[in-house]
């Protein structure tokens, strides 16, 4: 279980967390939506420590993320999956030795064990013959796909996506988010989805939480999502120009 | 640097890692090491071998030219040629890596990014460069002796023996001392610029010139200090 209490973080004066609070259960796949700018990335590298709050807590399974040791923390994030942006594949290695890497680094297995394994998530995510090719030669759907594949070949418990989706066209948006729902309930992951692609991610999430101006604003299933009475949800979900958000 | 120094001597070793950056610090840097050292010993020769011979003492070439390169020029010299095309290489691999997120990846990963990134570049600087230093001096005494003795006409016999005669271990381990010195500092600067870099391309296109640029004036302040204390 992930929960974030009283979340607070400012940059050069600007506070841009302001007292988060959220919950996300076991299993449960909870979408994070919000404004550019307003935080969600930010609150999800919070999760992983790779950020330090200035007040408040994140806890993991019941642990401080800010006040774990070091070799408690290695073991935390051996459980995280994240999966950024960009990616961030190692643009000096091929798509399979980029899978490849947290096990040959991590683990004991042998090439052979380690080869079967990575060929599994490639096939997984539909890139079984791609492993040749580097980073640059893929499209930006594949490279998505790729960054999935490295992070499921860890087997982690909970999976944080930032932005999978952004920049790619709707087709290959809906199959992205197809493989983060067949993995999630194949897995039976806990995962955080920060995205703006709205209404598809209300198929695939039990929850949706709204960050604005720092906090969480609203938490609603997709179900009730729509009939919200939150004012800024409403704007926000339904892209009306007028409303509380100022632009 | 505390911490690499720390990854470097503990397990696990990156030793592929270590022979890459090897090879590509040390083997890559050779053909401009080598240019800019027999073009190096040309000139002191060319410069040198008009004073000398006014004050009839032309048969101290040899000395004047090996002495200058081993005890100065070899580690410095090649020391700068490194920073400029293996060091700024380094910052901005690892300021692409560090905007485009792989650093945050590594640590996800629970891997130390010191001991990925860091400590190949430090061991083979550390490696690399006395190495380099050392062939920088061969061929530009092998420069001075094509300028002094094939141009100028000195009598080979004079140039070599008279080098033989005034070059001690101290001059020559002094120089080793000096080259490993600037390995670490090259490492140090040129790492921690890539680490710090700020955002997008401008970020690391300063953190790579910030580097260069440092790196290679501590080098020579660092060549001054080791110089005037050891």
């Amino acid at each position: 279980m992930i929960r974030v209490e009283n979340l607070w973080k400012s940059f050069g004066g600007q506070q841009v967390l302001r007292g988060v609070d959220l919950q996300v259960n076991s299993g449960e796949f909870v979408a994070l939506v919000g404004l550019s700018g307003s935080g969600k990335s930010l609150l999800l590298r919070h999760l992983v420590r790779l950020m330090h709050p200035d007040q408040g807590r994140v806890l993991v399974d019941g642990h401080d993320v800010a006040k774990m040791p070091r070799e408690e923390l290695e073991a935390l994030r051996s459980r995280i999956g994240y999966v950024f942006q960009s990616g961030a594949l190692f643009d000096s290695e091929t798509v399979f030795d980029n899978v490849a890497f947290p096990l040959r680094e991590k683990t004991r297995w042998n090439e052979t064990k380690i080869r079967h394994k990575v060929l599994e998530q490639l096939d997984l995510v539909g890139l079984k013959d791609a492993g040749e090719k580097y980073p640059a030669q893929l499209s930006g759907g594949m490279l998505k796909r790729v960054a999935l594949a490295r992070t499921l070949v860890r087997a982690p418990k909970i999976i944080l996506f930032d932005e999978p989706t952004t920049g790619l066209d709707p087709i290959v948006v809906n199959s992205i988010l197809s493989l983060f729902d067949s993995v999630h309930k194949k897995l039976d992951l806990t995962g955080i989805l920060v995205s703006h692609e709205i209404p598809e991610i209300f198929g695939i999430v039990q929850k949706v939480a709204m960050l604005y101006e720092g906090k969480i604003v609203a938490v609603e299933t997709p179900e009730t999502i729509l009939t919200a009475q939150n004012p800024v949800f409403d704007q926000f979900v339904n892209g009306k120009p007028d409303g509380p958000i100022d632009y | 640097m505390g911490e690499a120094a720390g990854c470097s001597v503990t397990s696990p070793i990156k030793t592929d890692r270590i022979l890459k950056q090897l090879w590509f610090i040390g083997w890559k840097s050779l053909p401009v090491v080598c240019l800019t050292a027999v073009f190096t010993g040309m000139v002191l020769a060319l410069q040198g071998y008009p004073t000398l011979r006014r004050v009839g003492s032309e048969a101290f070439l040899g000395p004047l030219v090996s002495l200058s390169l081993i005890r100065e020029l070899g580690p410095v010299l090649s020391a700068l040629m490194v920073t400029g095309r293996a060091g700024s290489a380094i910052t901005a691999k690892i300021g692409i890596m560090r905007i485009n997120d792989q650093i945050d990846a590594l640590e996800l990963m629970g891997l130390n990014p010191q001991r990925y990134l860091v400590v190949p570049n430090l061991i083979a600087l550390i490696i690399a460069m006395p190495l380099l230093a050392a062939t920088f001096d061969v061929v530009a005494i092998f420069g001075g002796y094509l300028a002094g003795v094939r141009v100028l006409g000195l009598d080979g016999g004079a140039y070599f023996g008279e080098m033989s005669s005034y070059v001690v271990l101290h001059d020559i381990v002094s120089g080793v001392y000096k080259s490993v010195c600037f390995g670490v500092l090259i490492a140090w600067v040129c790492c921690y610029k890539g680490f710090n870099c700020r955002f997008g391309a401008e970020g690391v296109s300063a953190a790579t010139t910030q580097a260069v640029v440092n790196a290679s004036v501590l080098i020579l302040i660092w060549d001054y200090l080791l110089t005037s204390f050891c």
